[in-house]
């Protein structure tokens, strides 16, 4: 199993580091011909850095917007971030202080993180506006998210696995080694999905997160009198 | 045309239940042959349209990143689904702004990425087919792209944008709208939206001269063409003979006579409305900023403001530069030209209510606020000027300088409901293209909103004026306000008031 695994996080990591340039290339490639940022915006960079990360860790749009979604998806997010956190020290040795220190949270976070994804889960069914926008694969996305979070609870309460094992394993594949796994159901259906989650991120709507960066709604800063802003595209009219 | 239903005001408002299909109907005029062929589109449903249609998406795909990241960042959230006054008006789910982008959606998903390609069903990835391209036309032409629903998306998603791209490759699979693509011609073979010639320009103005020589004794002018004058305006053709439109030109008149400014009017640019905006024509809406520069250098004006259009303002403020080389920068021979032209010392291009704020604080005004006395006045945010632009130095100027010019004329001024003015105002119902009357049902149901805390205020605090800077809001509102019962007079522009309380003569 562990060479299966192994494998599978080689080709996931592939696929989410790959895909995920290729898409920001994309983004990044594409012109924005038109300021649009919307108003009131920042009137300088700084400003722009500013709003943009309240968006980031504040969700400060949709907590204008609702307050449910934005309490689910606040504490959804935060959990994940985290939880994640707190899985540093499966590749890292030794573990950075902070990271050791976060420990205990990284668990409450877990359970964060399932509330919020059940509270998202519930509007989809509950509120029609929401029922009648998802699409199976929205339903599909918070079904992988609240498996892979259950099953990494369940290594935590219901039956241990050796973490040693696993570090050990995952330290392996940091300098391309394939080193044994623990035969533990919980943990292969985890990884496993883990996995499949890295390798749908850059197909799916999960290209929200570098989305926000590259939103021009967000991201421009309202200069327009100031400074031209002309796309090279729309250059060669102007040649014409 | 279906009945012209208002629906009940509501005293607590809370999202309506889904009624799908409710607006399956409304749908405006389609633009004949020679309305398409007259801004180079075809005439007619092209044989080949669905291949062109996506071809062309690909094509907006690639040169617009707001398109390209719109589509792909969506999260179904729903935050939006209950922002749109479409939908609020209608409970049409297609009103939605995620339902609206995922008529869209759902094509890009098929065409344009790899899980649409391999498992449709899954991600709600759809055919172009010949039902979903009537969606298009009726949904995409349902949306003032007032872009409210863009303030409160997690990601900034902007429908505007998405409806533009829509209408585009409408427009170019030969399926355009009436309204729209009418008034476009219209402006580049007269230079106005109403086809106002330039010998009726000129008689409107006399007569103008006369009324407010006769109301107030004052010698004001209302000049046209005039070489050399220090600003050109650009106004919206509506003011220069639609209630109360006009009252508000008059506004601008005084102002510049009791300052001593010296002004013109263009026949050749006698228009700021640009509709190429509407229907997200990048080239359409270069081809008529281009006449207001044209105009500029011909005058040889030292500055250019602008008159009291939402839409308007947005494509000067946010557009010019970048269309026209209106503002700095400009690097082709005509820019250059119009740079050393232009006085920089004051913002180019200016709006109306930043120039009067500007001579309202430096006393160069006389104004008698007690003229406004028999009104207690509320302000309307329009759209475009609250999220899409901006005046003044400070983010929000554009919500601080027509109240704070507001108030140094009137009295008794009044907010409406927090949550329903500035960037979180609700449109008049009629933006965006969609002041046509074969879709009024649509604009009359749109318009409950901000019925709704104008009723509030009016029964709770007296307003009787509802001040607004936007000729498409003004026009819409007098259509509109009756079905609610309201008189039509309410609404008004910002410099109507101004016009009433200016006193001439009495100041150089
Ligand atoms: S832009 Fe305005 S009209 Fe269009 S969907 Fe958004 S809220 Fe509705
Ligand atoms: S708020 Fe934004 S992300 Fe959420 S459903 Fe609307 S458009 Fe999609």
């Amino acid at each position: 199993m562990a060479a299966i695994l192994a494998g599978l996080f080689y080709a996931a990591a592939t696929v989410l580091v790959a895909g995920l340039a290729w898409r920001i290339r994309q983004y990044a490639g594409t012109p924005a011909p038109l300021k649009i940022p919307t108003t009131p915006a920042p009137t300088t960079s700084a400003g722009v850095a500013l709003r943009l990360a309240r968006e980031v860790v504040l969700f400060e749009s949709l907590f204008k917007a609702s307050l449910w979604t934005w309490l689910f998806g606040w504490t959804f997010h935060a959990g994940l971030a985290l939880v994640l956190a707190r899985h540093l020290r499966y590749f890292t040795d030794p573990v950075w202080g902070w990271v050791a220190f976060i420990q205990p949270f990284g668990v409450y976070a877990g359970f964060a993180m399932v509330a919020g994804l059940a509270g998202l889960w519930a509007r989809r069914f509950l509120v029609d506006r929401v029922r009648y926008i998802s699409t199976p694969s929205d339903h599909l996305m918070l079904a992988l998210l609240i498996a892979i979070a259950g099953s990494g609870l369940a290594m935590k309460y219901l039956a241990h696995t050796d973490i040693v094992a696993v570090k050990s394993f995952f330290l392996g594949l940091l300098v391309f080694q394939v080193r044994e796994l623990p035969a533990d159901p919980a943990l292969a259906v985890h990884l496993g999905l883990v996995a499949t989650l890295m390798i749908v991120f850059p197909y799916s709507k999960l290209l929200h997160a570098p989305g926000l960066f590259f939103s021009p709604g967000r991201n421009q800063v309202d200069n327009p009198r100031e400074h031209r802003h002309l796309a090279e595209w729309a250059a060669r009219l102007e040649t014409k | 045309m279906a009945d012209v239903i208002a629906p009940a005001l509501r005293e607590f408002p809370v999202p309506p239940a889904l009624r799908p299909d409710a607006m399956a109907e409304s749908k405006p005029f389609v633009a004949t042959e020679k309305m398409q062929a007259a801004i180079g589109f075809p005439g007619t449903l092209v044989e080949d349209w669905h291949d062109k249609a996506i071809a062309k998406m690909g094509e907006l795909l690639d040169k617009y990143r707001s398109l390209s990241v719109y589509l792909d960042a969506c999260v179904h959230c729903g935050a939006c689904s209950d922002k749109c006054h479409y939908f609020l008006g209608t409970g049409d789910p297609k009103n939605m702004p995620v339902a609206r982008q995922d008529l869209m959606r759902g094509v890009y998903r098929r065409h344009f990425t790899l899980p649409g390609k391999m498992f449709p069903k899954l991600v709600g990835a759809r055919e172009l087919t010949k039902d979903l391209l009537e969606d298009w036309y009726k949904y995409y032409n349902q949306c003032s792209e007032c872009r409210r629903c863009s303030v409160f998306c997690p990601y900034g998603i902007d429908t505007a944008e998405v409806t533009m791209a829509a209408r585009e490759i409408l427009d170019t699979v030969g399926y355009g709208a009436k309204y729209t693509n009418e008034i476009i011609a219209k402006v580049h073979r007269i230079g106005n939206n109403l086809g106002l010639p330039g010998p009726a320009l000129e008689d409107t103005l006399l007569g103008l001269e006369e009324d407010v020589k006769e109301e107030t004794g004052a010698d004001v002018k209302f000049p046209l063409d005039q070489k050399g004058a220090e600003v050109l305006l650009i106004t919206p053709s509506a003011d220069f003979f639609a209630e109360p439109h006009v009252d508000s030109l008059i506004g601008y008149a005084k102002v510049f006579h009791a300052a001593g400014i010296s002004w013109t009017l263009s026949t050749h640019a006698s228009e700021a409305g640009n509709f190429g905006l509407f229907i997200g024509n990048y080239e359409q809406m270069r081809t008529i900023a281009l006449r207001i520069r044209e105009a500029a250098l011909d005058l040889g004006v030292k500055r250019i403001v602008v008159g009291e259009c939402g839409h308007a303002w947005r494509v000067a403020y946010s557009f010019w530069n970048t269309l026209a080389g209106i503002g700095s920068g400009g690097n082709d021979p005509f820019a250059r030209m119009l740079q050393s032209q232009l006085d920089h010392r004051y913002r180019q291009p200016t709006h109306i209510c930043e120039l009067t704020w500007d001579l309202v604080q430096k006393g160069a005004l006389v104004l008698d606020k007690d003229a406004n006395d028999h009104r207690v006045v509320t302000f309307h945010d329009s759209c475009n000027v609250a999220r899409a632009s901006r005046m003044g130095d400070e983010p929000g100027g554009q919500f601080e300088i027509p109240r704070a010019l507001v108030r140094s004329v009137v009295n008794r001024y009044v907010e409406m409901r927090p949550g329903t003015t500035h960037e979180a105002t609700f449109c008049c119902g009629g933006g965006g293209g969609l002041l046509t009357d074969e879709i009024l049902d649509l604009r009359v149901k749109g318009a409950l909103p901000r019925m709704e805390s104008l009723r509030e205020v009016a029964d709770l605090q007296g307003v009787n004026f509802m001040a607004t800077i936007c000729a498409i809001c003004k026009a819409q509102f007098t259509k509109v306000l009756p079905y609610y019962g309201f008189n039509r007079s309410m609404v008004g522009g910002v410099h109507q008031l101004v016009s009433t309380a200016i006193r001439l003569g009495a100041k150089q």
